[in-house]
């Protein structure tokens, strides 16, 4: 449950240069700079939140409070390709889970691990996305893959893992 | 305006909620999230009530619902009882339950509630927070296994004493009280300052003391060391609340026996320490204004308060007075004497002290004190003792009153009063009015209450009136030193402490029941302690000869302290990040 702490140092220019797009720096401001921050990163980097914290005067629990009420908000760094699976309704009937079992299979994961040992892929079954009528969907990225099928996907995997020279 | 509370009819003018209502009635609901010194947050339901008012029926939170004109409350029916039971029984299913070895076993608001209730059995599968103890902190100890999320010590943290370490994190069932980061109290450099208030609203014990028991029997267990003990003034009028007797009782003479029972060598008293405190911090508030150094000068007693103004103000921390506070002078003096005056080696003297405060744990880890003072336990931890070596309520009356050691056995009435708020103050202007002119000192009054936990005094002295202001609470302080730094108000000496009340109401503490008014009865028995002092002022310690004898220079090298700045800046993160 607790954050991963990680190692890696950020560049905290990039954080400030996304601070000081609020230069009021309310506390309202918060979940917007968290927001610039994890489209920059992918993630909430730990060292980011203790930089805003002091930036707004808040307390870093506080930052850490807001950061993981919303499930919008992920303390892990992702993978470089970030799967979604819908597991809506519609997709669920339309075997989604197949495509689930099949990519935890495929990339090491399962449980509480959501991201591949070598940060290439992060899956994710998420709610619906909005796109029933060509369940079940899977996104990649920005990429929407519709009506598509456990082996469909499996490719894809296949074909993204030789282009990264990881198969 | 006319309310009915299960058949009783109560009227009432004021704008109260129903639970006030309640108890003026006699009627005491259960409660977890309400505390009268914080925010009203309405989140653990415990108090749940049925009401009627007109047409409308329905069952409201009694702390953070209002009476009405004609309403009809039952704090008793079937459905409330139903409620109750199942909320206390939730709270069992996310609790770990190991009460028998709980530190605040017999004294925890969730087995009260679950007695007062008839709570036998939880139908609910048990599934404690695996989060695991964190004992980071060298004062307070947090579980979060134990945790009821009634969000008191996140309240106090931050309204009362504007640190705001402890905070809520993630949601729902996995919700967490903690300081973030999966960080521990005391891996934050800049976080907790240790004051204990979240250890004394916590109504379980996800929040304690760290105890440091287990050291204390190992030294006195230990053929080769002598261990001596220092007992603060706010621990003598608190002790005996754990004896069955109410707050504010006086039991010095009880406590010093007591603490012969378990085995101290010599038992001395923190005042004398408090006496040299102000006879040297009020030389260097002379000598600061005769060097025409005329910004105010802040008290540095208070550990808690001494932190927070290294994390928050670091610009005022050449105002800090450079006196070590009482504990550390004390275990400096000692160090310093005894070894020559018992005959024993240094390296085999422990010096122990029994504070009502667990700041002074952290206090005496610091790295510029550390040795001085080698343990520290708080008056909860000698209550346990005490109760350990076979002291009871029934047996506490025969205590025989004993006396504290020579040579810092001595206190005048200055340095008994340090324990409350503005007691420092007071033992300043004594002893200055006493420099004046001989005899003056009696002449002083306690400082009065202004507002916002600030209390005031002016003396003339020199030809000059000085300003003293005394606060307590950390919320308090801060405005005060806000208002200060705006150039709004001016004070030449300033007392902060971290409690609000002071140390009679500090972290380490019995933890009295809401409706009673513990800190104010506490401040009486110091005042009656004050009262049979033979000495008023501090120069008229009978014993201060012994610290007369380290000289100037030495005494400056013992008795004083420098400060560190610790405010996290965005220019400090960059440069670490770098
Ligand atoms: S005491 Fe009223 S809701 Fe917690």
């Amino acid at each position: 449950m607790c954050a991963k702490i990680v190692e890696n140092t950020i560049n905290l220019d990039a954080v400030q240069g996304i601070i000081d797009k609020y230069p009021e720096r309310k506390t309202s401001d918060l979940i917007a700079i968290l927001g610039e921050i994890q489209n920059e990163y992918s993630y909430l980097p730990e060292e980011a939140m203790i930089y805003v914290a002091a930036a707004l005067e808040l307390t870093p629990g506080k930052v850490f409070g807001v950061a993981t009420f919303y499930a919008h908000f992920t303390l892990e760094p992702k993978g470089k390709y970030v799967i979604k699976v819908c597991d809506g309704t519609a997709c669920h009937v339309k075997k989604s889970g197949d495509i689930i079992k099949m990519m935890e299979q495929e990339l090491g994961l399962g449980g509480d691990k959501i991201t591949s040992d070598d940060m290439l892929f992060t899956m994710q079954a998420v709610a619906c996305v909005g796109a029933c009528g060509i369940a079940p969907v899977v996104l990649v990225n920005e990429d929407v893959y519709g009506s598509t099928d456990v082996d469909k996907m499996r490719e894809l995997i296949q074909k993204i893992k030789k282009e990264e020279g990881a198969a | 305006m006319k309310v009915i509370i299960d058949q009783i009819e109560m009227s009432s003018n004021e704008d109260i909620t129903i639970l006030e209502l309640c108890r003026k009635a006699g009627i005491e609901l259960p409660t977890f999230c309400y505390h009268p010194e914080i925010s009203i947050f309405g989140a653990c339901r415990m108090c749940v009530v049925e009401v009627q008012n007109g047409n409308w029926k329905g069952v409201v939170p009694a702390c953070s619902t209002k009476v009405a004109d004609g309403m009809v409350v039952q704090t008793n029916s079937p459905q409330i009882r139903k409620m109750r039971k199942m909320i206390v029984e939730l709270m069992l299913a996310s609790h770990d339950q190991q009460c028998t070895t709980c530190p605040k076993s017999g004294d925890c608001q969730l087995q009260r509630v679950a007695t007062q209730l008839g709570v036998t059995d939880v139908r609910f599968k048990q599934m404690p927070c695996e989060v695991p103890r964190d004992y980071s902190s060298d004062a307070i100890t947090r579980d979060p296994s134990k945790c009821v999320l009634c969000g008191n010590c996140v309240r106090v943290c931050g309204e009362v004493q504007a640190v705001g370490t402890l905070d809520f994190a993630f949601r729902g069932a996995k919700s967490l009280v903690g300081p973030g980061f999966g960080k521990g109290l005391g891996e934050f450099e800049n976080g907790c300052v240790s004051c204990g208030q979240c250890v004394k609203i916590c109504p379980v014990g996800a929040l304690t003391p760290k105890h440091h028991i287990e050291e204390v029997w190992n030294v006195i267990h230990d053929e080769k060391k002598t261990v001596v003990v220092q007992v603060a003034p706010a621990v003598r009028v608190a002790l005996a609340e754990y004896f069955g007797k109410p707050s504010g009782t006086v039991a010095t003479g009880a406590m010093i026996t007591a603490l012969r029972r378990i085995g101290f060598a010599k038992v001395f008293d923190t005042c004398y320490a408090a006496d040299v405190t102000v006879v040297e911090e009020g030389n260097e508030f002379l000598a600061r204004r005769k060097a025409g150094n005329t910004k105010p000068m802040f008290t540095s007693c208070c550990s808690a308060w001494v932190k927070y103004a290294e994390q928050n103000y670091p610009e005022l921390l050449p105002n800090l007075s450079s006196c070590r506070s009482p504990q550390q002078m004390f275990g400096a003096l000692c160090k310093e004497q005894l070894p020559q005056i018992m005959g024993i080696k240094r390296e085999n003297l422990v010096v122990v002290s029994v504070m009502p405060c667990t700041a002074k744990k952290t206090e005496a880890a610091r790295d510029e004190l550390k040795g001085d003072v080698d343990i520290v336990i708080t008056t909860n931890e000698l209550a346990l003792m005490m109760k350990e070596i076979g002291i009871t309520p029934e047996n506490f009356d025969n205590l025989q009153s004993g006396d504290f050691d020579a040579p810092y056995g001595s206190a005048s009435g200055g340095a008994v009063i340090f324990g409350k708020a503005g007691g420092v103050s007071e033992a300043v202007l004594r002893y200055i009015a006493e420099s004046e002119n001989k005899g003056g000192a009696k002449s002083v009054k306690a400082l009065s209450d202004s507002k916002d936990g600030v209390k005031v005094s002016e003396i003339s002295t020199g030809g000059n009136t000085l300003k003293l202001a005394a606060v307590s609470g950390l919320a308090n302080a801060k405005k005060l030193v806000d208002s200060i730094k705006a150039g709004e108000v001016h004070y030449d000496l300033i007392e902060v402490m971290a409690c609000a009340g002071g140390c009679v109401n500090g972290g380490g503490q019995p933890i009295a029941p809401v409706t009673d008014n513990a800190a104010a009865n506490r401040t009486e028995g110091l005042g009656s302690c004050d009262k049979s002092s033979s000495a008023c002022v501090s120069c008229e310690n009978a014993e201060l000869k012994s610290y007369e004898d380290l000289g100037h220079d030495k005494a400056h090298k013992i008795l004083h302290t420098k400060y560190q700045d610790s405010k996290v800046t965005l220019e400090k993160l960059v440069q670490n990040a770098k």
